[in-house]
């Protein structure tokens, strides 16, 4: 099936069946890796913009190389060195942005439904690259086909959350889709970090970490976003990695299957520790690769002119 | 929106001397098979390349590397018809550099589909040379591209469809012409 929307702006949204065809289609662009030519011809002329008003690495470089390797023209808009800093509103650089014909809008923003105002306010495509703590829909989306690689099928497989779910908008865009594709989620972390009424997403709570990941088929580690606790929700790093980390000992305790994983930056030795950071069981990397692989799959999918004249079948 | 055949022009047998013709009279004007590498084009081409092989492999007790190609990735139609939701494999494991070869695709029509496909295999490498097998050309070139091996000329309107159906993926063996009714022609 075809992606019939003008935006991405969350997993919430999204249909099981969509999120299925994004991550088949995923699995396509992956392939292209292990070409000697490592990109495709298929969006020539086309133009994208990748808006980032707060500081981000890998999800910046993970879409300027996947707008690359669709051969799309691209322009990087850091908030830092733009008019954003002289005070223009968010609305006006945007516009500003589609006077120019640009096709497709790629933002991060510290703010909870920046995305979401930008796609009404535009013609053009918008894909939320990370929306204050909302959603992440790629990162939940990379994290998901890094899943089904390994699991399969999701229905009925233990994933367990692990880290500051408050503030996360990593675990928001996990818990939308997982659920969505039969995944039983577990979250795990301090009270402080468990927003109270989480369950109502149809997830369980567990405040014992050994209980938490005994049945799991995989952990996602959350990054403890240590600039967003000044006013901290634990005493120290060494007593959250002391309950909470992820360590040689904890991993010792899962099924001989399940693996970790990490979406990054990695606070080593606090969430996660060192020796499980670059340890047998971690899949760290093939999260990296198979971002590239979704976001090109979305901005792919997304660059639809008429859905209906598809309808004509393999001919010639 | 519905295909009604109108006539068989093909059956199997005629589909097998056909491609049995073109095997010899690939390795006949290269001198045997040195060199000779068969890429089939997604879905029906890949088939065919597959019936080529065993052909050739009856003549001359060689059996050539087979890819395939799937072009979706090179289409310059992304405008008007969107992304295509189904993706086949595009799978090369041999080295093209230097190897001659030979394209295979069911039908011949406006060339999109054989050039989309050549600037694919030229991003794997620099093959010497590449050469087309069509089971079918049906005429109405919108490029310049000419195809080497022929299993069957056949004049057809802008309206009309051709389908090759191949044991694989239809359980059977033949070309059919029809129409469609309604509005979308062959793309």
């Amino acid at each position: 099936m075809i992606l019939n929307r003008k935006d991405v702006l969350g997993l919430e949204d999204l249909e099981a069946e969509e999120i299925l065809s994004i991550l088949d289609m995923s699995e396509r662009f992956r392939a292209v890796f292990d070409r000697p030519v490592r990109g495709v011809p298929i969006m020539r002329g086309r133009t994208v913009v990748n808006l980032f008003h707060e500081p981000s690495t890998r999800t910046r470089i993970s879409f300027e190389l996947a707008e690359k390797r669709l051969s799309a023209d691209i322009i990087n808009f850091q908030a830092a060195s733009s008019s954003l800093r002289k005070g223009e509103t968010l609305r006006d650089t945007a516009e500003n942005l589609q006077a120019m014909r640009i096709d497709m809008l790629v933002v991060r923003h510290a703010s909870a439904g920046a995305a979401h105002y930008l796609a009404r306010v535009l013609k053009c495509s918008v894909i939320n690259a990370g929306d204050g703590a909302h959603e992440h829909p790629t990162q939940g989306l990379l994290d998901i086909m890094t899943m089904r690689q390994r699991l399969g099928d999701l229905r009925g497989k233990k994933v367990t959350i692990i880290g500051d779910i408050a503030h996360s908008r990593v675990a928001r865009s996990n818990i939308w889709g997982l659920t969505k594709l039969g995944a039983e989620v577990t979250l795990c972390g301090p009270p402080t970090m468990v927003p109270g009424g989480i369950d109502r997403l149809g997830v369980t709570v567990e405040y014992d970490l050994r209980r938490a990941v005994a049945q799991a088929d995989v952990l996602n580690v959350l990054r403890i976003q240590l600039e967003r606790h000044e006013s901290k929700s634990f005493p120290s790093n060494r007593e959250y990695h002391k309950l909470f980390g992820i360590t040689e000992d904890v991993v010792r305790g899962l099924k001989p299957e399940a693996f970790v994983m990490h979406p990054g930056p990695m606070n080593r030795d606090v969430e996660i520790a060192s020796e499980v950071a670059d340890g047998p069981r971690q899949v760290i990397l093939d999260q990296v690769a198979n971002g590239v692989a979704v976001r090109m799959a979305l901005i792919y999918l997304l660059s639809g002119g008429d859905p209906g004249a598809l309808a004509g079948g393999d001919a010639e | 929106m519905s295909f009604q055949a109108k006539a068989v022009i093909m059956n199997g047998k005629e589909m097998a001397r056909a491609i049995k013709r073109m095997a010899h009279e690939v390795v006949e004007a290269h001198k045997g098979t040195d060199d000779l590498v068969l890429i089939g084009i997604q879905r029906r081409g890949v088939p065919l390349a597959k019936m080529m092989r065993a052909a050739i492999k009856q003549v001359e007790e060689i059996e050539l590397p087979l890819g395939s190609v799937d072009i979706t990735f090179y289409r310059d139609d992304l405008s008007t018809l969107g992304p295509n939701p189904k993706v086949a494999k595009t799978e090369i494991p041999f080295d093209v550099n230097d190897k001659t070869v030979i394209l295979v695709d069911d039908v011949l029509f406006t060339g999109r589909t054989v050039r989309a496909a050549m600037e694919e295999i030229m991003d794997w490498g620099r093959p010497r040379a590449i050469r087309l097998v069509v089971l079918i050309d049906r005429g109405h070139r919108e490029l310049p591209i000419r195809p080497d091996y022929v299993g069957k000329n056949v004049p057809t309107s802008q309206r009309e469809i051709i389908e090759v159906r191949v044991t694989d993926l239809d359980n059977k063996e033949e070309v059919v012409i029809g129409e469609v009714n309604g509005d979308d022609p062959q793309s």
